[in-house]
């Protein structure tokens, strides 16, 4: 007997102790952009399955173990509202979850409602997902644009700077975070303040000539929300031509292990970010999702990780709470519901059904030849969201 | 601005264009000699990008390492290329001209799975080359060492390249395959080596256009896409097969980018005109202008016109389907008709896809097949149909005239832009439908307070009564069937024989009287309203609708089906889309690598039945009839 097939032997055995006896099993339909956005989407996969493994090893939810169907929606709102059919036509999800794009997650989301189908918007950003285009059925697990841009905005506030330059991605998240800052300064910062924004196609930005425009438009500081590999270039060209010289700079999402790692030790030091700083968190709840997901994957997790695995759980949670798999006894259930998170208690909002969970906001720095985040703080959700009357007004009636 | 600040602008965008036309120059080539339109180019160009991060990584310290890694990166590409054209490309020279197309679409979807499982999912930044990672003070400004190179190695591959094409014997033997490809073959050259040499070449840039990106980019999945479409743009601005073209079209590309980014916004007639966001269409606005200007590029000729068409097959007379047919249509329909009874909804739902996008396909083939007229921006019109019905939806129109607006508002959109498309033709005129696709998508994208920007507009549902998937199922089925007959009458009409007369043989047409290019014009139109009618119907069958529904991926889609289902086979729509959609829906779900899986299914199609699928059904019912 082989070693390897030794460990199979182990692995099928340990798959059949690990499930009791159970009933059939909760099916979870997930849907998600794997092949577009795979370097947040692996880890996240990888989060759920964590998720998924220690509630059954704990006996299921109401007696039935949790089973994760996962479908790639190809990226795009047409595919991803034909997969949902599928999942819950022919699959017979119990409820939707996932998504990723804005675009991809609103369109579900209304979906959902037209089917009435319980969907919890895991990942996407947008605001409207929950405020405008909000709906009963839709939950929405992240911070979004505006909160996490909040974040931001007291340091934004602290350095007392006039002009500031603005560059973005030129779709939803971008224009949406540099309206939640503009809009957000003015609110805090009387003192004469102006803005010069520049907008990069995603994907896709000219950083040179990009650069070159910021340094001659001559700000005191920058407010960007690029990410991923327009983030990489818009580092380097700046970098080499100075731009960051003695201008403080804020971004969103650059803590993040995804978009931060790869930019090894050319992290731009002292950068104002929200992020996961997952090698420097201390509290119990942190340390036990970090030592199971290194003990399972033999790898880091990512913010993606906390996504999925957060999202799982609080799926479970609610199915438990509702002790039903029900959409409106699921939507009843998940409206205050407080789920433990790697982040700590978040709770689902009954008034428009987005979670508290927050993110960690600090300053960029190279350690061992790596980016970090130091001096972070978390940032509690729950802090940063508009008003109530806000809500009420822009939330849809139900 | 001041004239200090346009100048670094000129200096930072002549350095984008150089490596823009790298990109484009391997494609450029590769199209002058064998007309193959090489849609895997950019997965060349990412190849290379990740081969030298790889190799970079390893031998990349020092600056001979360095350069040595990155030509090994390159010349790795350019196997890779030759390897392509040994194993697929040389076995359906002979296919017709758009069927490579969605050969090297296959390659496309293949490379991208392969790279996802050998350099896994994160981006990937590799070192700064070593040597030039410092700035050069120019004009008070600063500029990257490795920018400054970057505008010398451009002019370099470019005088190289001339001295290859203009000054060799090899050179010699592609020019004279590039113009006459029998006549070369009948000299005793053999073109298939040539070719493979011509191929390795043009991967060769590719793969250094890659490497050489290293250094001010990361080696991400998505390169690939995020590129060529805007090396098919250079290589058309250019002129095609056009090398020192391609050069004056990245520079002038790169440069209004460029000035764009720099300008920033600017009030023009007391309207605040945000700049920087035009770059989501820079190079498609100049290449629409360039190619109403001049229609064959900047430096192109107009390619010689053939007495009659390259395509054997469209030389067989075009017989009005008989009673056999009506059968057939009649006995396919009421099969789908009794679809409910045995399926679940999900098979519905893919059913109502399936009538959808045959419509979608069929219009496409209607131009394409019947008219020769290569659409690569025939989304458009499906988007525009989409969005048109949504939006009258949106502001409370029922549901009907929605629907019918679709039709007519995609039918003017090709009213207007099929004016400016039958004035070209071939790869030129696809371009142009491209460009003008591309720019509509960049409106959509962009006009928040209209189309709901890059999130669409969502909420866009059918009535209740109309709700149901099966009810839905059959509003797809009747329309479909409707649309679908009133197509094929259209080719037995005398528009139709006008349409193909055109096609097979322009001169013989115009002697025999007929307009061919109003005939052209109308078709045009009349399949803009098709997909229109498509579109409509998709929208209300997502309840959604967005930027997607326009881009060039949907584009694709129909080609794809068009080619996999016959490109003139009645049927072929229907047949293309059963099996595209089909192969996606089960693919997906069978394994993580399901974009690699369908485009080995789509080569493998491509390999056994080159006239399509619905060629073949199409060649066996004849020869049964006969």
């Amino acid at each position: 007997m082989t070693a390897r097939f030794r460990g199979f032997l182990a692995l099928v055995v340990a798959a059949i102790v690990s499930v009791p006896a159970l009933g059939q099993p909760i099916r979870i339909g997930e849907l998600n952009s794997y092949k577009t956005f795979p370097a947040f989407l692996e880890p996240y996969r990888k989060g759920m399955e964590l998720a998924v493994e220690e509630i059954n090893r704990a006996g299921g939810v109401l007696g039935r173990p949790l089973e994760l169907v996962v479908r790639d929606d190809n990226g795009n709102p047409g595919d991803a509202v034909r997969v949902a059919e599928e999942l819950l036509a022919r699959e017979k999800a119990a409820v939707l979850m996932g998504t990723f794009s804005s675009a991809v997650g609103l369109a579900v989301a209304d979906f959902a409602r037209q089917r009435k189908a319980f969907f919890l918007a895991a990942e996407p950003l947008t605001d409207k997902i929950v405020w405008e285009d909000g709906n009963k059925y839709t939950f929405r697990l992240r911070p979004s644009t505006y909160m996490q841009t909040a974040m931001l905005v007291p340091d934004a506030v602290r350095l007392t700077k006039r002009r500031w330059a603005i560059v973005y991605p030129n779709y939803e998240y971008g224009t949406a975070a540099t309206a939640a800052f503009k809009q957000l300064m003015i609110a805090r910062q009387q003192s004469g303040i102006e803005f010069v924004e520049i907008a990069a196609p995603l994907g896709k930005i000219d950083a040179g000539p990009v650069v070159q425009a910021l340094i001659d438009a001559k700000p005191d500081a920058i407010f960007s929300s690029l990410f991923a590999g327009d983030l990489a270039k818009f580092v380097r060209e700046g970098e080499l031509r100075g731009l960051f010289r003695d201008r403080p700079v804020l971004n969103l999402l650059a803590g993040e292990p995804e978009y931060l790692d790869p930019l090894k030790d050319e992290a731009p030091v002292g950068w104002y970010v929200t992020g996961y700083p997952w090698y420097a968190i201390t509290t119990p709840e942190h340390k036990r999702f970090l030592d199971a997901y290194q003990a399972k994957f033999n790898d880091y997790p990512r913010q993606g990780s906390v996504v999925g695995y957060s999202a799982v759980k609080s799926v479970a949670a609610a199915i438990a709470k509702a002790k039903s798999t029900d959409p409106d006894k699921l939507v009843a259930a998940m409206q205050g519901l407080g789920v433990d998170t790697p982040f700590g208690k978040v709770i689902y909002r009954a008034l428009d059904h987005q979670s508290t969970m927050g993110a960690f906001v600090g300053r960029l720095a190279v350690k061992d030849g790596k980016g970090v985040m130091v001096d972070w703080k978390y940032a509690n959700g729950a802090d940063y969201l508009p008003s109530d009357d806000w809500v009420r007004a822009h939330r849809p009636k139900e | 601005m001041t004239l200090p600040a346009l100048l670094i602008q000129l200096v930072n965008g002549l350095a984008s264009a150089s490596s823009l036309f790298l990109l484009a120059a391997g494609l450029t080539l590769i199209f002058g000699v064998s007309r193959i339109v090489n849609f895997a180019h950019g997965s060349l160009y990412m190849l290379g990008a990740y081969i030298g991060y790889s190799a970079v990584a390893h031998f990349g310290a020092t600056i001979a390492g360095y350069w040595l890694a990155i030509l090994a990166a390159a010349l790795a590409t350019g196997l890779i290329g030759a390897s392509i054209e040994i194993l697929l490309l040389r076995r359906i020279y002979r296919a017709p001209e758009l069927l490579q197309l969605i050969a090297t679409f296959g390659v496309v979807l293949i490379v991208e799975d392969i790279a996802l499982a050998l350099w896994g999912p994160e981006d990937l930044l590799g070192r700064r080359a070593p040597g030039l990672s410092g700035v050069i003070v120019f004009a008070g400004r600063v500029l990257p060492q490795y920018d400054a190179l970057l505008m010398v190695v451009g002019p370099l591959v470019l005088l190289v390249l001339w001295w290859l094409i203009r000054r060799t014997r090899w050179g010699t033997m592609v020019r004279a395959a590039s113009e006459n490809r029998e006549l070369t073959q009948a000299l005793g050259i053999d073109q298939a080596w040539l070719f493979t040499g011509v191929f390795f070449l043009g991967a060769f840039l590719a793969g250094l256009a890659g490497a050489l990106e290293l250094p001010r980019e990361s080696a991400h999945l998505g390169m690939d896409l995020a590129v060529i479409a805007e090396a098919f743009v250079v290589t058309v601005v250019g002129g095609l097969g056009s090398i020192p073209g391609a050069f004056v079209a990245a520079i002038l590309i790169g440069l209004t980018r460029a000035v764009c980014i720099g300008l920033g916004s600017v009030e023009l007639a007391g309207v605040v005109v945000a700049l920087p966001r035009l770059t989501l269409v820079t190079e498609f606005v100049v290449m629409a202008i360039v190619l109403a200007v001049r229609p064959y590029g900047l430096l192109g000729s107009a390619p010689p016109t053939p007495a009659t068409t390259a395509i054997p097959e469209h030389r067989t007379l075009v017989r009005a389907p008989g009673r056999a047919s009506a059968v057939a249509v009649i006995v396919v329909f009421a099969l789908a008709a009794l679809l409910p009874l045995v399926g679940d909804e999900y098979d519905l739902v893919l059913a109502t896809d399936v009538l959808v996008f045959a419509l979608f396909a069929a219009s496409l083939q209607l131009i394409l097949g019947g008219g020769g007229l290569a659409s690569f921006g025939h989304a458009a019109y499906f988007g525009l149909g989409a969005y048109a019905a949504a939006l009258a939806a949106k502001h409370g129109a029922p549901m009907a005239l929605a629907v019918a607006l679709a039709p007519a508002a995609a039918m003017l959109a090709a009213f207007l832009f099929g004016w400016f498309c039958v004035r070209l033709s071939g790869i030129y005129l696809a371009m142009l439908t491209l460009a003008f696709a591309q720019i509509v998508w960049s409106i959509a994208f962009q006009w928040d307070s209209v189309t709901g920007g890059s999130n669409g507009l969502v909420g866009v549902w059918p009535p209740d009564w109309l709700a149901g998937k099966q009810t839905y199922f059959y509003l797809a089925l009747a329309v479909a069937l409707l649309a679908l007959v009133l197509i094929a009458w259209l080719a037995q009409t005398p528009f139709g024989y006008a349409l193909r007369a055109g096609r097979d043989s322009r001169l013989r047409a115009e002697a025999s009287g007929i307009d061919v290019r109003s005939t052209q014009w109308r078709a045009f139109a009349a399949a803009g309203a098709f997909a229109g009618l498509a579109g409509g119907l998709y929208g209300f069958s997502k309840g959604s609708i967005s930027p997607e529904t326009l881009a060039i991926p949907r584009s694709v889609d129909a080609l794809v089906m068009v080619l996999l289902g016959g490109l003139n086979a009645p049927a072929g729509p229907l047949v293309g889309s059963i099996a595209f959609i089909g192969l996606q829906d089960t693919l997906s779900r069978a394994t993580e690598y399901w974009r690699a899986g369908l485009g080995v299914t789509i080569l493998l199609l491509v390999l056994v039945f080159p006239m399509g699928i619905g060629g073949v059904v199409q060649r066996i019912a004849a020869r049964l009839g006969r």
